[in-house]
């Protein structure tokens, strides 16, 4: 058998499983690596300007075509700068895989230059994490690292490469994909679960399909099967954040996203349902609020890929543990062979239209200024028709584009929902746009979060991506005001964004064009002009500043508390309520 | 404002694993990282060819959180199996400790005589000291240590639990 260096062997192997593009920035530890990947052929190296950007275009690339990200990084500050996309990775379930060089063998151990413990440091943030210290076992790692990656629920691994490893040889075979002798996640569900299931959501007169984003790592099969199930029993269908896109938005049965920046409609629905069925989601906090009144009446079904999901913040009356695309056809076909009509549900639905009417996500009209819901919802008017993919940063803007940009189809919206975190949404849109050369990416993003990765601006323009950033420039760290107006009476300690660049010369200093917007008049032309201009495109859309997010569910309060607009608000709250995040 | 907390129970796990670098740490650091008790953890490996290794963990939270332990622990990727001594019917349980007493006359006389009833061993000893050995269940040694408390105790080291299910199964 022939023999093949470390680093050849890597990127045989990376090759072997279909890997097109990799995501990173080179580095001594990796030295070995990048001179294999020079000129390669097959694999398309994108170098990034920081290491968390790679993380975070891996993770766009990932959610956007269903494939793994690749990230390759050096050691030590490659590593450490990598974990903030790692965890966010693990806290969204997204398939990557992260090479990260490590020193030689002999020097771990030393405080060696650039020495850091890089699976010491992952071990928390990772599904799982390797140190290969012999060539002979890197194919076998590689292999097993993208199973274990892109089966059960997805999630981040790191494989730790030191560079006498990337230099020293061993024969090489391609390994059989065989199963792994402790890693055997459960697909399949009990079909006395998926009969019990059938029946009660038969008999429910109050059903609500709560689902996540769980449903869209399950494939278009997965989100297929939602839609036939929805409309074999005729249920409303609200989802998390993760979610949105599973189920279409333009459905008369879609309630919009719950929890706390969700609708009134969605959260009185959960709140006052008889039966929950939860797919692909995790009762975070986000979506319960206060828990001991988080739909005190339903029964709930809890259909999930992970074991320790069930039961971690809300007790349910029927787990089932498995894939939910198969379990979705499982019911289906069960309730066919039931041979189960649609309830009569008008009733519950004459409920739902009385809480729709409250309209919760109407704002004010303003002429002067440009209200960012106004400006979210001219991106969508704009872009109707267009094969659209939406990444975002995170704070106000994001919870205006969930609520305000409506999704139709999966794949489509790219957001840190887990981790929260700020500068995931611009390389999110270079690795989309990598992964989706012909769709038109727009990322929508605050004016501080732009900033935590905008020296990724450089990797466009390197690789001629024509990605928009769409900013919502209202000079604040606009969430963190928000708090602050609510709970510390307008102190605003530290959130005004001080000392903000001009973005139009900024983004014309990196090659891009940039777009300013100043006012309502100008704001339809504006995002004409940025969706018709080729290539890269900022825009600086400016907008009111102290705009809220409304509705809200307050931190620790019930469905039933939601506040709809700026007069519910008091300025304080008990200190119970100020140690929830 | 003040923290709530919630009434705890003592659990005792079983968990195969696969002998590998790290696995301790892997297993540990999910008891730190979701703010888990570990009361204590013993390993070793088991099997012939010294690929699978036991790692016994008494742990202890309400119910809820026992749960989401054994979950996070079976959703580790070289975790082949976890078993809850506790929740699985009678066990045997039984850990090891080493108790040195110093003292003269009396007092060294009756440490003797409560190392016999409590079926410890006297694995070291000079004119001044012994060193006993003991095994048996926890709250057994628990009791011997204290009455060694007055009777001149130096120091203690103990193993931690093994522990193991009744019958043929």
């Amino acid at each position: 058998m022939a023999e093949m260096s470390g680093a050849d062997i890597l990127v045989q192997s990376l090759i072997d499983l279909g890997v097109e593009v990799v995501f990173g920035y080179p580095g001594g530890a990796v030295l070995p690596i990048y001179d294999v990947l020079y000129n390669h052929p097959k694999i398309k190296h994108v170098l990034v300007r920081h290491e968390q950007g790679a993380t975070h275009m891996a993770e766009g690339y990932a959610r956007s075509t269903g494939k793994p990200g690749v990230v390759l990084v050096t050691s030590g500050p490659g590593a450490t700068n990598a974990i903030t996309g790692i965890t966010d990775a693990l806290l969204d379930s997204i398939p990557m895989v992260v090479i990260t060089g490590q020193v030689a063998t002999h020097l771990i151990g030393s405080d060696a230059f650039q020495e850091a413990d890089t699976v010491g440091l992952t071990r928390h943030c990772t599904k799982h994490n390797y140190l290969v210290k012999s060539p002979a076992r890197l194919a076998h790692v590689v292999h097993e690292a993208f199973h274990i990656a892109t089966t059960g629920r997805p999630g981040p691994v790191v494989i730790d490469i030191p560079k006498d490893v990337q230099v020293a040889t061993a024969p090489f075979e391609r390994p059989e994909v065989s199963s792994h002798v402790s890693y055997r996640p459960q697909v399949k569900a009990d079909p006395a679960d998926i009969a019990t299931a059938v029946e009660m959501i038969a008999k429910a007169e109050r059903p609500i399909f709560y689902t996540g984003g769980g449903v869209i790592n399950a494939g278009p099969e997965a989100t297929a099967a939602l839609r036939e199930l929805v409309e074999l029993t005729g249920a409303p269908v609200t989802s998390t954040l993760m979610g949105l896109g599973a189920f279409p938005a333009s459905s008369e049965k879609w309630l919009g996203m719950l929890g706390m920046h969700g609708t009134y409609e969605a959260n009185y629905a959960m709140n006052k349902a008889d039966l929950i069925i939860a797919v692909g989601a995790r009762f975070d906090d986000r979506v319960t609020g206060r828990l001991d009144a988080f739909s005190p009446d339903s029964k709930k079904i809890h259909i999930d890929i992970d074991r320790s999901s069930i039961n971690k913040n809300v007790l349910v009356d029927l787990p089932i543990i498995a894939d939910a695309g198969s379990t979705l056809a499982d019911l289906i076909a069960g309730w066919k062979t039931a041979g189960h009509k649609a309830a009569n549900l008008s009733e519950w639905w004459a409920r739902i239209d009385g809480w729709r009417a409250v309209d919760s996500l109407k704002y004010p009209a303003d002429t002067t200024e440009i209200m960012p819901q106004h400006a979210i919802a001219g991106l969508f008017r704009a872009t109707r028709g267009k094969d659209v993919i939406i990444t975002t940063e995170v704070g106000q803007h994001q919870m205006w584009a969930a609520q305000h940009f409506h999704f139709d189809a999966p794949n489509k919206w790219l957001t840190s929902g887990g981790l929260g975190t700020m500068g995931y949404g611009f390389p999110a849109a270079i690795g989309a746009q990598m992964g989706n050369p012909d769709s038109l990416v727009i990322c929508i993003a605050g004016d501080a979060s732009i900033q935590m990765n905008i020296q990724e601006l450089g990797t466009a323009s390197q690789y001629r991506l024509p990605v928009k950033i769409f900013i919502l420039n209202n000079e604040y760290m606009g969430m963190v005001r928000q708090w602050q107006e609510l709970t510390y009476e307008s102190r605003y300690s530290n959130s005004y964004s001080d000392s903000l660049p001009d973005f139009v010369k900024l983004a014309e200093a990196y090659g891009w064009t940039g777009i300013r917007i100043e006012g309502p008049q100008e704001l339809e032309a504006g995002i004409r002009q940025m969706i018709e201009t080729p290539g890269p495109v900022l825009v600086d859309c400016r907008v009111a500043k102290l705009s809220n997010c409304f509705p809200m569910i307050p931190s620790g309060a019930a469905h039933t508390e939601m506040l709809l607009d700026p007069g519910q608000v008091s300025g304080t709250m008990a200190d119970e309520a100020k140690a929830l995040v | 404002m003040h923290i709530a907390e919630e009434q705890s129970e003592r659990h005792v796990l079983s968990i195969t694993v696969t002998n590998e670098a790290g696995i301790l740490a892997r297993i540990a650091g999910m008891f730190t990282a979701r703010g888990y008790n570990i009361e204590s953890l013993t390993v070793a490996d088991i099997s012939e060819d010294h690929q699978i290794s036991r790692i016994t963990i008494v742990t202890n939270g309400p119910p809820r959180v026992i749960d989401q332990i054994i979950a996070q622990l079976d959703r580790l990727v070289p975790v082949h199996k976890v078993s809850d001594l506790t929740e699985n019917g009678p066990f045997v349980e039984r850990e090891l400790a080493l108790v040195k007493v110093a003292g003269t006359g009396e007092h060294r006389i009756e440490a003797l005589r409560l190392a016999d009833i409590f079926r410890a061993k006297v694995v070291d000893t000079t004119t001044g000291s012994f060193i006993f050995e003991i095994t048996g269940p926890t709250d057994k040694i628990d009791t011997f240590i204290g009455l060694m408390r007055e009777l001149g105790l130096v120091e203690v080291g103990r193993t931690g639990i093994v522990g193991m299910v009744r019958g043929k199964a």
